[in-house]
């Protein structure tokens, strides 16, 4: 399959996309900002960065780049979106997915491993729920925030993908690591899965999410 | 051309870590009177718009309403 890998000025991991999906297998496409067509991918990646230099709030101007349409349409034509930390960020100040991600409590960038909790599948991720997985963050807004009836209606929905085993390193509420929307085929996430698929990285706990959606492509004959 | 002053906050609930953090400096430093910092962003903003215009400017992209508060104050030319 195809992933389409969208580049926003000063997105930095599109390269750590591009060479998770070839290890796998799979083939890509950067598909630049400013751009308005998704070239008939079979999935849309948003990695992670800081694009536009993460000025007003994280992702804020890049959700109206000219491809966030698209990616909107796309989304809600029920195709997978995948968000990656800036990814994850531009997703919900899209309205693609609830809540926002506020600077970490401890005011501090934190970049390191964390040990996660799979609580959910969604079209990114077949996990049993329990599963315990490593992943490396690598943010200073990660501080998930919702309202209590959205959080309510997360919870009940089974929108709640994967959370921090432990203390929240962020101060993320209820632990929240990543979400899916009610459909789910839209996925965003903290952690960078994408940086630890070849095993030369030391840990191969990353796979999951993207062999998850090719499977799925594979199925429905996409 | 109007000016409008906006101010963007933290909506109430949401926790501002920076606020936190200076109103404990405070406390340190002997002001017993501090009971709260809310650190929040200042907007100067100049344009050919109404104040419709600029609710929605702010509520499209300069402030987030799922975490924030804007106020925005029309200021008179001198």
């Amino acid at each position: 399959m195809r992933f389409g890998i969208v580049r926003f000025p000063a997105s930095n991991c599109e390269q750590d996309v591009a060479h998770a999906v070839t290890y796998l297998g799979h083939d890509y496409t950067y598909i630049w900002h400013q751009d308005t067509d998704l070239q008939g991918v079979d999935a849309v990646v948003l990695p992670g960065g800081f694009s536009y230099g993460d000025y007003l709030r994280c992702g804020a101007v890049a959700r109206f780049s000219p491809i966030m349409g698209e990616v909107q349409r796309f989304a809600d034509g029920g195709r997978p979106v995948l968000g990656i930390c800036n990814g994850f960020q531009i997703l919900t100040e899209a309205h693609l997915l609830e809540g926002a991600l506020l600077r970490n409590r401890g005011l501090k960038f934190i970049c390191r491993d964390v040990p996660l909790t799979v609580e959910a599948s969604c079209d990114w991720l077949d996990l049993p729920k329990g599963t315990q997985i490593s992943l490396p963050i690598n943010h200073n807004e990660g501080n998930f925030v919702c309202d209590a009836d959205v959080l309510e209606r997360l919870r009940a929905n089974d929108q709640v993908i994967l959370r921090y085993a432990g203390e929240a390193p962020n101060g993320a509420l209820d632990n929240i690591a990543g979400i899916c929307n009610e459909k789910r085929n839209v996925f965003g996430l903290m952690p960078h899965p994408e940086r630890v698929v070849d095993p030369l990285s030391g840990n191969t706990d990353g796979q999951s999410f993207f062999t998850a959606i090719a499977a799925m492509m594979q199925e429905i004959g996409a | 051309m109007a000016r409008y002053d906006i101010y963007v906050t933290y909506r109430e609930g949401i926790f501002d870590p920076a606020g936190a953090t200076a109103s404990r400096a405070l406390g340190q430093m002997g002001y017993d009177s501090v009971k709260s910092v809310q650190i929040g962003k200042f907007i100067q903003l100049e344009a050919d718009a109404e104040l419709a215009e600029v609710t929605e400017m702010c509520e499209k992209l300069l402030a987030n309403p799922v975490i924030e508060d804007y106020r925005i104050v029309p200021v008179e030319e001198a």
